[in-house]
């Protein structure tokens, strides 16, 4: 019998936002322990949380970015349990009206696209962070508060790679709309994995086994993979499979069980009544979607559509947006996009890694490369004088005409001048010059390049192969 | 004797220079050495600090400042918190703990000028109905000190009955504002909810929860209510309702009010006494030219049962806070889990854990549908019919409570019995009303009785004027426990 695997992911991202969720210290990763608190953070006696305007709207940009509805009407519920690290012993989250419900993210995987169905996008708040030492635990609550943001999908994705694919989808479309840094390493996102196996053509879904707080998409993949056959094998030896929570050992690459449904928490939700609904006006959702902006999916192939790139061109693009933006407006009218793309992506990019700036800080107008372009392909100048030309460009921020004005850098296309070049450099070399006419064609480089060097780089290279050629020849 | 003054005869006094707010607090400082060795009003004060907080009020008006309570010395429940005092809630668990910031109300009393000072007695957690529920002992009632104050807030009516303050805040959450009013002979009010600021209350049921008002007459309660209403930020569900000058409804004048007694209200075991006290003072209503009619709220018998599984519910996450992680007390364990056990086990006093437990039963899976949800949606009903009732009447009068002050112990070993105690002052919670008891007689054995008038949402002044011009035509709230 042949199976296939069922997986939906539940992935925490931390929002970007300037304060916590409900208060007014500090979402500040790095700092010293227990430095961004306050009575609210710290859960003391008598305090009342107030929502973070900021990490509403980004909630509700994600939602739109995921192509979800917003509803009118959300709402707080308290998940209560006990952990050192949760300050209040309840976690403040959305259990049955979400900030977002009901979206998709169409991703590519493979040789196509696929779409992964989003249940829901809803807010909740972080919690501490605890250390263990030799003979005592510590708690750091600067993360406690921070805006969460749980991402559900429906049970859409069919492999380990499927689920790596619609993570780093995922993590590009947040970082996209400035929602959040996803950065791994700082824990900003986090993710659980359902996983069920089933004979091709059940419909109904096998046991769902969850594993939990994984913090690296690779994480997933490998976990999701080992445990994808892990099920399939229990299956074939005419065992049975559990609904429980595992933990993945990265080290070991196994996951383990943690606990079965029996000793499933009982979190007694029910709505916080120190918050009221959040009711979005109409005024409101459409100043938020005003803010929406292209996908990185739709972008790239946009990129490759209207400027001809190759995928590898605009995934650079898509990669980084400032610089796909500063690409868009240089190549506006190009006749040749992709030679603009080619100097953003080499020379631009290779001057900014050089002096550590961005392209804000760029002193000459985007669309002078596209002009700096025209000028090659049209003769003016050789690639290498324009390599010099750049320079200057970003140096001082002048237009390449001007450049190429000032300092003489025309590129000389005139025969009767180019025609003397030819002469002196065969005359100066007369080895060579016979080792060509011998039928040795490395010759005629060394010969052009004795012609471009007495044109102080001027001589249209072209040209001069074609002259030399002719001279040698006749 | 400075400390027997309400707050307006207090300012007039300071105003014209006759005593110093030192004077005054002084005199409200030897007061409590002098006899709450025997009432257990007060868990703790600062002498030091009252004085000299009464110093800077002192200098203050020297310099030409006016503020509403500049040198009045005011008691705080002590599940209000103030900045660098022990916040307790009367409770062992929170040990040692200092409130490291001010309550909304703490920093509105201390804007109007007011001498914050005091941590009074109450139910633990506002948990009660009696005072008895206090980990550090019970508070007295003045009238007689073998009887029970009231509760939760029975230290803030204590301390205001037996004259160690000038006035005090109290919170209310089925009644434990106006029930120990009325047992203690004060004027207590229950503000509309989201009236005032719950920011800095340390919540029992955050949805029933209001501070509000313990005074010595009604002037005093519209001066205090004045002061501490009002929009918070901090507090999503205060409402941004502007304050009215509440002292300027008090025109004597309800000709034409139009007030309802609840048919439901004439319930099995109410006093006799206690029926003919507030009969009389409903006749006096009627005298002054307010209408008298008789009105229905068929929802009241499940009033009780709504109120202990929604508030229990709110109580059992609430507290879940306390566990000595971060502060307060704490009983060392093996594990987190363990040290959690021994810490809650150790530092709840059993009402506490009654409700904990109560309402983690009510919340839990399988059982929510039933007892929480249900309990909503009557609380929905129960509000349906004070907003029904309130399109006939202005206002709903009532006994405060069913009988005079009980005996301590008489009924601490039957909650059901000391639950049914608030049958007439937890429905306004519920439904989110405002509600005043001020003193309308004494029983035979000399004990107050308190009549309770109860007002739609953010009807102050209706509520104030009425009780005020009622207070006008008695004297009952100027008698005074002889007590010594």
């Amino acid at each position: 019998m042949e199976y296939e695997a069922v997986i939906g992911l539940e992935t925490h991202v931390q929002l970007r936002t300037r304060t916590k969720m409900w208060c007014g210290c500090a979402n500040e990763y790095g700092a010293e322990a227990n430095s961004n608190v306050c009575p609210v953070c710290l859960g003391l006696p008598g305090v009342l949380p107030v929502p973070n305007a900021e990490a509403l709207r980004k909630t509700a940009l994600t939602g739109m970015l995921l192509n979800c509805d917003v509803p009118g009407f959300s709402k707080w519920d308290r998940k209560n349990y006990f952990y050192p690290d949760n300050p209040k012993n309840y976690q403040l989250t959305q259990l049955d009206f979400p900030s977002t419900i009901e979206g998709f993210v169409d991703f590519e995987f493979g040789e196509g696209t696929e779409r992964v169905r989003i249940n829901r996008a809803h807010l909740e708040e972080d919690v501490g962070k605890s250390t263990h030492f030799a003979d005592h635990s510590g708690v750091d609550f600067n993360r406690a508060g921070v805006p969460l943001l749980e991402i559900v999908t429906e049970p859409d994705l069919t492999g380990a790679d499927m689920a790596y694919e619609y993570l780093n989808a995922l993590k590009a479309i947040l970082e996209y709309g400035g929602v959040s840094d996803c950065d791994m390493e700082k824990g900003q996102v986090r993710c659980d994995v359902n996983i069920s196996v089933r004979p091709i053509g059940q419909t109904e879904l096998g046991e769902k086994i969850e594993i939990k707080n994984m913090n690296s998409f690779s994480g997933v993949r490998r976990a999701a993979g080992y445990e994808i056959e892990r099920q399939i094998g229990v299956l074939r030896e005419g065992g049975t499979l559990v609904q429980e929570t595992r933990r993945w050992d990265d080290a070991v690459g196994i996951t383990e069980s943690m606990r079965t449904k029996e000793d499933a928490h009982d979190y007694r939700y029910f709505p916080d009544p120190d918050l009221m609904p959040h009711t979005p006006s109409e005024e409101w959702l459409a100043e938020v979607r005003a803010s929406v902006m292209e996908l990185p999916l739709a972008r790239k192939r946009r990129l490759m559509a209207d400027f001809q790139l190759p995928a590898s061109d605009a995934e650079v693009f898509v990669g980084d947006a400032a610089l796909g933006d500063y690409f868009e407006v240089a190549a506006k009218d190009a006749k040749n996009p992709k030679a603009v793309a080619n100097w953003v992506m080499n020379n631009l990019q290779a001057k900014l890694v050089e002096t550590g700036g961005s392209v804000a800080d760029v002193k000459f107008e985007a669309s002078a490369i596209g002009e700096l372009v025209g000028l090659i392909e049209g003769g003016q100048i050789n690639s290498k004088i324009a390599q010099d030309v750049f320079v200057e460009m970003f140096e001082s921020g002048k237009s390449p005409a001007a450049i190429i004005e000032e300092k003489g850098l025309s590129q000389v296309s005139d025969s009767g001048e180019l025609e003397a070049f030819c002469n002196e450099a065969i005359e100066a070399n007369p080895g060579p010059a016979e080792d060509f006419r011998n039928g040795k064609e490395t010759a005629l480089n060394f010969l052009k390049g004795q012609v471009m060097k007495a044109s102080r780089g001027k001589a249209n290279p072209q040209m001069v192969g074609d002259l030399l050629k002719k001279i040698l020849g006749s | 004797m400075p400390h027997t003054l309400t707050i307006s005869q207090l300012t007039d006094k300071l105003t014209q220079g006759e005593l110093t707010s030192r004077d005054a607090t002084q005199s409200c400082l030897d007061r409590i050495a002098a006899v709450d060795g025997q009432l257990n009003a007060f868990l703790s004060h600062d002498p030091a600090d009252a004085l000299a907080q009464a110093d800077a009020a002192d200098a203050a008006r020297a310099a030409g400042e006016t503020k509403p309570l500049l040198g009045v010395p005011i008691a705080m429940k002590d599940v209000i918190a103030v900045n660098g005092h022990p916040l307790n809630c009367a409770s062992k668990i929170l040990g040692d703990f200092n409130s490291p910031y001010d309550a909304t109300v703490t920093q509105k009393l201390r804007d109007a000028g007011a001498v914050v000072f005091g941590r009074v007695n109450m139910d633990e957690f506002a948990m009660g109905s009696s005072t008895e529920n206090s980990a550090f002992g019970p508070a007295r009632n003045p009238w007689d000190t073998d009887c029970i104050p009231g509760g939760s807030s029975g230290g803030s009516a204590v301390a205001v009955a037996a004259d160690e303050c000038i006035a005090s805040l109290g919170s209310d959450t089925g009644g434990s504002i106006r029930q120990p009013a009325a047992l203690c002979g004060c004027v207590g009010l229950k503000p509309t909810y989201g009236r005032v600021s719950r920011y800095g209350l340390v919540a029992f049921a955050s949805s029933l929860d209001q501070i509000g008002p313990i005074t010595k007459d009604v002037r005093d309660a519209a001066t205090l209510l004045g002061v501490i209403a009002g929009e918070d930020k901090r507090d999503s569900t205060n409402v941004p309702e502007p304050v009215p000058d509440y002292t300027a409804a008090l025109t004597g004048d309800i000709k034409g009010l139009k007030i309802g007694l609840p048919k439901e209200y004439q319930v099995e075991g109410l006093d006799p006494e206690v029926k003919t006290a507030t009969e009389s003072a409903v006749a006096e209503l009627e005298k002054q030219g307010a209408e008298v009619v008789e009105i229905s709220l068929p929802h009241t018998e499940y009033a009780i049962a709504t109120y202990y599984i929604i508030a229990t519910a709110e109580a059992s996450a609430n507290l879940a806070r306390f566990e000595g992680v971060r502060y307060g007390a704490r009983v060392d364990g093996a594990s987190p889990e363990q040290m959690n056990r021994a810490t809650r086990g150790a530092g709840f006093g059993e009402e506490v854990k009654r409700r904990i437990i109560l309402g983690t039963h009510v919340l839990s899976s399988g059982y929510y549908d039933a007892y929480y949800l249900r309990a909503q949606k009557v609380r929905t009903l129960i509000r349906q019919d004070f907003l029904n009732a309130f399109e006939q009447v202005d206002l709903i009068a009532s006994p405060t409570t069913p009988t005079p002050a009980f005996k301590i112990g008489e009924k601490s070993d039957d909650p059901l019995q000391m639950y049914l105690s608030d049958i007439f002052t937890i429905s306004c919670n519920l439904a989110g009303l405002c509600g005043i008891s001020v003193p309308c007689g004494f029983s035979n054995d000399g004990l107050p009785i308190g009549l309770q008038l109860l007002g739609q949402p953010f009807g102050e002044p209706d509520l104030l004027r009425a009780a005020h011009a009622y207070e006008q035509a008695t004297d009952w709230h100027t008698k005074r426990p002889n007590f010594n």
